[in-house]
């Protein structure tokens, strides 16, 4: 996957929380058997109509939010399932960063696995987030995952806390196969032992 | 003397392969379950570095998500049909045992792995599906990856996970007459909200799990992630042995004795301490509806839908508007007075044989009241078969019930099945998203037993209350 150590970026504000998986990418799209083209199926109830039409009262519809490489959503942002389709989507559309005040488990898992930062900010920063985003025209962030910092052109600037392993995978892009094997004497010790058990 | 531990501590401590400052645990897997929705993308990937599975004796796959439940080889959708055949060649080639659509062990993950003797006390389980929780009945540590994790957990039968947390979910007291382990778990997460076992790893403990069989116990393990938690486990017990005694993967004779007797020490030692507690009284505890568009928004049966002016904050109101909005109702319309098109009685959750016995039960000798499609969806090709033996599909067909073959099916319409947009199904499944069983889809997660009295009556009944005479 492609490391990430800083990116700056369009915000696209989705204020809901408890955004599911079925909504980041319903599960007609997840026949495909390879991880690219999902991005077209990207809240695919929400975006476009019976039709197939885009709706326009979907803000990422909206023009201004075009070519927006930031997401900021409310809490439990990613529950359900575990299909890893839903990164795989966000990360084809375009969205390299994902802002919220918390995160499904699995999901969380799931975007740091897949080169997507998930940056966990208080309720009060993304809801302010939000709304600059909705205000400003071409609202951008910087977010540097080296200092664990969140900043915009204006006046915020706030931090976020993200596990040392995953952040180190991040920064690095690193094959996390390729990183375990280097354990394999390891498992093959422990499934000896088990074997004698 | 050594400090008491939780199930979840003892598991855990037993699998640890290595440790490091700064690092999670590198964990090691006992069993890894594989369907075909999550798996193509990981096989791929090992292909694509040359790499093997490291123990296909460990691994086990079936189809389950995009099967179809009539006319078993007619597969309309050409993209499903794919799914499946890739399944069924990368299997082949890298040596992982298949129950693929015709083999008799077929069915969901979920209910054909504790069928067969796979599931056991004292596990890791892994799989690419978030109900992976299910497993966890059996004092398993089960929880559910995502397709990278599959790939890993493939090629090297091990997971990076950090040590959890633990939460006890304390069931005071005895269930009440007529009340299902769904009930429970509805209510639990009702009261708690959909987000409280983030983090968590979850032990549920009291009187009333104890009396569960170990279908309840898969019911209440099963929606652990509804409630945000990966795993949910219950300590095994001699209700667990005696599941599993006889199982196809189970040792036999004195070993099975000297197993049941190592997975009993398992349980949660008296005096462990948890990071979290939250109780439940479980005589309190009502036949329950959801309403709205996630598993939190569920009701007693006798309650009425919430008003939005009474949420708390603007972003619960708002969240309370946008379900009704979704779901097509009023505030403060009584549960029981909202009319049903569809029933679906099937997935992970509820489609084992007592539950389709307890459905049937209600069933027998009454009628679907017309207009209402109702199906019912075996959890697995067993449990067909077991409930065929019993005659539960004639009740079923009788009453006017679709008899179907094994698969997840409605619980999230990847197949055939699929509620038409602006309809309302009662559902024995798990989540009541929107879309989730098909666009525009109106779900309302019930028990197989309130699924059963809401085919029959047209709308939601409590069923403690059911006696309409027979026809
Ligand atoms: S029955 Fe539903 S919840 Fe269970 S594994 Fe199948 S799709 Fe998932």
């Amino acid at each position: 996957m492609e490391p990430i150590r800083v990116h700056e970026g369009r915000v696209y504000p989705l204020n809901r929380s408890n955004i599911d998986t079925d909504q980041i990418i319903p599960k007609q799209f997840l026949k495909r058997i390879s991880r690219q083209g999902f991005g077209q199926f990207l809240f695919f109830n929400w975006r476009f109509d019976n039709e197939g039409n885009p709706r326009p009262d979907f803000s990422l519809n909206d023009p201004k939010y075009q070519h927006a490489s930031i997401l900021v959503a409310g809490e439990n942002f990613g529950c359900g399932s575990s299909r890893e389709h839903a990164p795989w989507a966000l990360l084809d559309y375009g969205f390299k960063v994902i802002i919220a005040p918390s995160f499904a488990d699995i999901f969380n898992n799931n975007c740091t696995k897949n080169g997507i930062l998930p940056v966990q900010l208080t309720e009060e920063e993304t809801q302010l987030l939000m709304d600059r985003a909705d205000n400003e025209n071409d609202y951008t962030l910087k977010v540097d995952l080296e200092n664990k910092r969140v900043y915009d052109s204006i006046d915020f600037e706030a931090s976020f806390d993200l596990p040392e392993y995953p952040r180190e995978m991040l920064l690095n892009g690193w094959d996390e196969i390729g990183v375990t094997l280097t354990y394999a004497d390891k498992i093959d010790q422990f499934e000896a032992k088990k074997q004698t058990l | 003397m050594q400090k008491p531990k939780t199930i979840i501590e003892k598991i855990w401590d037993q699998h640890v392969v290595h440790q490091e400052e700064g690092k999670p645990d590198l964990l090691y897997i006992d069993l890894h379950l594989v369907h075909e929705v999550t798996s193509p993308q990981a096989f791929e990937g090992l292909r694509m570095n040359d790499r093997k599975v490291r123990r296909p004796d460990l691994t086990y796959a079936t189809m389950d998500h995009n099967v179809p439940t009539i006319h078993r080889h007619i597969i309309k959708d050409q993209i499903s049909k794919t799914q499946m055949d890739t399944l069924k060649s990368n299997c082949e080639e890298f040596g992982v045992p298949l129950a693929d659509i015709d083999h008799p062990d077929q069915g969901i993950v979920h209910v054909i792995g504790p069928e067969l003797g796979l599931t056991q006390p004292g596990k890791t389980i892994v799989c690419g599906d978030s109900h992976t929780s299910t497993h966890g009945a059996f004092g398993a540590l089960a929880f559910g990856i995502g397709t990278s994790e599959v790939e890993h957990v493939l090629a090297t039968q091990t997971i990076w996970q950090a040590p959890p947390k633990t939460l006890n979910v304390k069931v005071n007291g005895k269930l009440g007459k007529g009340i299902t382990a769904k009930d429970l778990i509805l209510a639990i997460i009702g009261k708690y909200g959909v987000r409280f076992g983030t983090g968590y790893v979850v032990e549920y403990t009291g009187e009333a799990i104890r009396s569960l069989s170990m279908e309840g116990r898969m019911t209440v393990c099963n929606m652990s992630i509804e409630a945000g938690a990966r795993a949910g486990l219950i300590s095994p017990d001699d209700i667990t042995v005696e599941f599993l005694r006889g199982r196809r993967h189970v040792p036999k004779g004195e070993v099975f004795e000297k197993v049941a007797k190592e997975w009993k020490a398992l349980a949660t030692d008296a005096g462990a301490t948890y990071d979290a507690t939250v109780e439940i009284n479980a005589d309190e505890v009502e036949p329950q509806v959801t309403w709205g568009t996630n598993p939190g928004m569920c009701i007693p049966v006798s309650g009425s839908v919430p008003n939005p002016e009474d949420a708390k904050t603007a972003n619960g109101k708002d969240e309370i508007n946008r379900a009704l909005e979704y779901m097509g109702l009023e505030a403060g319309q009584p549960i029981s007075s909202v009319k049903i098109d569809h029933v679906f009685i099937g997935s992970c959750t509820n489609s084992r044989l007592s539950d389709l016995t307890r459905a049937a039960e209600i069933v027998k000798g009454h009628k679907v009241k017309s207009g209402i499609r109702a199906m019912v969806v075996p959890g697995s090709h067993s449990v067909k078969k077991a409930a065929e033996a019993e005659g539960l599909d004639q009740i079923f067909k009788e009453a006017g019930f679709e008899w179907r073959e094994a698969g997840c099916s409605m619980c999230l319409g990847m197949n055939d099945d699929i509620v038409p947009a602006g309809e309302r199904c009662a559902s024995t499944s798990n989540r009541n998203f929107e879309g989730r069983q098909g666009a525009g889809a109106r779900t309302h997660l019930v028990s197989p037993e309130m699924a059963a009295a809401a085919a029959i009556e047209g709308h939601f009944v409590d069923v403690r209350k059911f006696s309409i005479p027979t026809a």
